[in-house]
């Protein structure tokens, strides 16, 4: 996107709220209330929260999370959802296990 | 948008972010300009998370001793969140007598420098480590090393250097510097914007070599990518940090309990990207085998994610740090050659203690930026 994002924008004081205890990311153990807090910390892109926070950092790899967060992160900014970039997605697509992966080229052995 | 400060730092990675953190506790004015979207999105949250002073170079090695020393012990506290710091020891591995040569020569080297560095046998390596196989027969050892959170660390030093007034700008990228009377004044940016200061501070990786080019400065540099790789938690093995010889891997496991390991599949430098740093489909199974060598417990974790990032090697594989005669206004951070994350904080104090008393307690000589010069 490459967007000037002043970082200094005021984005008005972080306000508690009742559900800031609910957990939104389920892998990682994240709540609302520590993802708006980062928000006011500075963390003013999915990117910055997830590696802040390890949201989507899981065994899912967000695939439950990411939408959820990029709703609590725009509404704290008070910007569009669409102004965000979604968190990179990194390889493999499933957790694998080394002894399959190191062994790309050859049979999976199933000794065990 | 205020665009005038007593210092502008071109980069938010680790070292700008520690250096804008550096300055505006000593009540400087500071605009951070960050030319990605993210703040930290270099190799700053891509390395390995090493906070280690065993295997570096002699010249740098008294600017990390002296981080170590004074800033990491407390960096937590300091930065108001959690660096996951541990100071457990460095092993760095070998198999083989040219394994053992090579860790008896940069010991012996760190030795010199006064760094607490020793050479142990095969047995000693595992009874500090009982998860490593009996291919390793040698390595060194570094107890006041360690490892750190790169993410965590990277991003505090953003969130309390903002807490202390510095402003920061992402998606800002800088193009050209502009001298106005012989002195480096302005900094043009792609956007149009135009920022002033008495001080530039050149934080911007590999990105620092184009930067420079635009008052004259050349900084030999390549970029080079390197990939890296997390396992799924797995129950608390070891704290210590490790690397090899031959430098094919290294890692640690982290607070969370996954592994995160570097390494190198040889074709470093000769893999495709499209201006944004790739994974190549043959690193990580390479790195699996070479963890599975050392550690053969670990063979059924499970691999989660990979990335990539660059390193800003320089010419001679130490950073560029310090002012720069020819161009007077002009502080150089750059070129941290993917070691760039231990030695952050104390470069970065050193950095901010320049600009604003003119000296250092490390002497920088050695990390000069005009000490580049052609075979005699």
């Amino acid at each position: 996107m490459n967007q000037v994002n002043d970082r200094n924008r005021d984005i008005g004081p972080f306000v508690p709220q009742p559900d800031d205890d609910q957990i939104i990311c389920r892998c990682e153990e994240v709540t609302k209330g520590e993802i708006r807090r980062a928000v006011h910390d500075g963390m003013w892109t999915i990117t910055e929260v997830r590696r802040c926070l390890r949201t989507g950092m899981g065994l899912c790899q967000g695939q439950t999370c990411a939408k959820l967060v990029k709703r609590i992160v725009a509404a704290e900014l008070h910007i569009p959802q669409s102004e965000l970039e979604p968190a990179t997605s990194r390889a493999p697509m499933r957790p694998i296990e080394m002894r399959v992966f190191a062994n790309e080229d050859g049979e999976v052995k199933t000794d065990e | 948008m205020n665009k005038t400060a007593d210092v502008i730092v071109i980069g938010g990675g680790i070292i700008g972010c520690a250096v804008s953190y550096f300055l505006a506790k000593r009540g400087v004015r500071v605009i951070c300009l960050e030319g990605s979207d993210n703040i930290g999105n270099g190799g700053s949250s891509r390395n390995g998370g090493g906070v280690r002073q065993s295997g570096r170079d002699p010249r740098e090695l008294p600017l990390v001793m002296y981080g170590i020393k004074n800033y990491w012990p407390t960096l937590s506290d300091e930065l108001d969140i959690d660096c996951e710091y541990h100071q457990e020891g460095n092993l760095r591995l070998g198999k083989t007598e040219a394994h053992k040569k090579i860790l008896t020569g940069l010991t012996d080297r760190a030795r010199a420098v006064g760094l607490d560095v020793r050479m142990i046998d095969g047995d000693e390596v595992r009874a500090i480590n009982p998860y490593l196989s009996d291919e390793v027969t040698c390595a060194s050892w570094c107890p006041t090393d360690g490892h750190a959170n790169p993410l965590t660390t990277t991003l505090g030093f953003y969130k309390t250097a903002r807490r202390l007034g510095a402003h920061f700008i992402s998606g800002e990228r800088v193009v050209a510097l502009k001298k106005i009377r012989g002195t480096l004044r302005q900094v043009l940016c792609a956007s149009g914007d135009v920022f002033e200061a008495d001080t530039v501070v050149l934080a911007a990786g590999f990105a620092s070599r184009k930067i420079a080019e635009t008052v004259g400065i050349d900084l030999p540099m390549q970029e080079i990518t390197l990939e890296a790789l997390v396992t799924e938690a797995e129950p608390p093995m070891f704290n210590q940090m490790l690397g090899t010889a031959e430098a094919d891997f290294y890692g640690h496991q982290t607070k969370h309990g996954s592994f995160v390991f570097g390494g190198t599949s040889g074709l470093e430098g000769f893999t495709t990207d499209d201006g944004t740093p790739m994974t190549d489909s043959r690193s990580a199974p390479c790195f699996c085998r070479g963890i599975i060598k050392y550690f053969p417990n670990l063979a059924k974790a499970k691999i989660v994610r990979t990335w990539a990032g660059w390193m800003d090697l320089t010419a001679d594989k130490v950073p560029i740090l310090g002012t720069v005669p020819e161009v007077p206004g002009l502080v150089l951070a750059c070129g941290f050659c993917g070691h760039g994350f231990g030695i952050a904080p104390g470069a970065a104090s050193q950095i901010a203690q320049l600009i604003t008393e003119g000296k250092t307690d490390v002497d920088l000589s050695d990390l000069r930026y005009d000490r580049f010069t052609a075979k005699a």
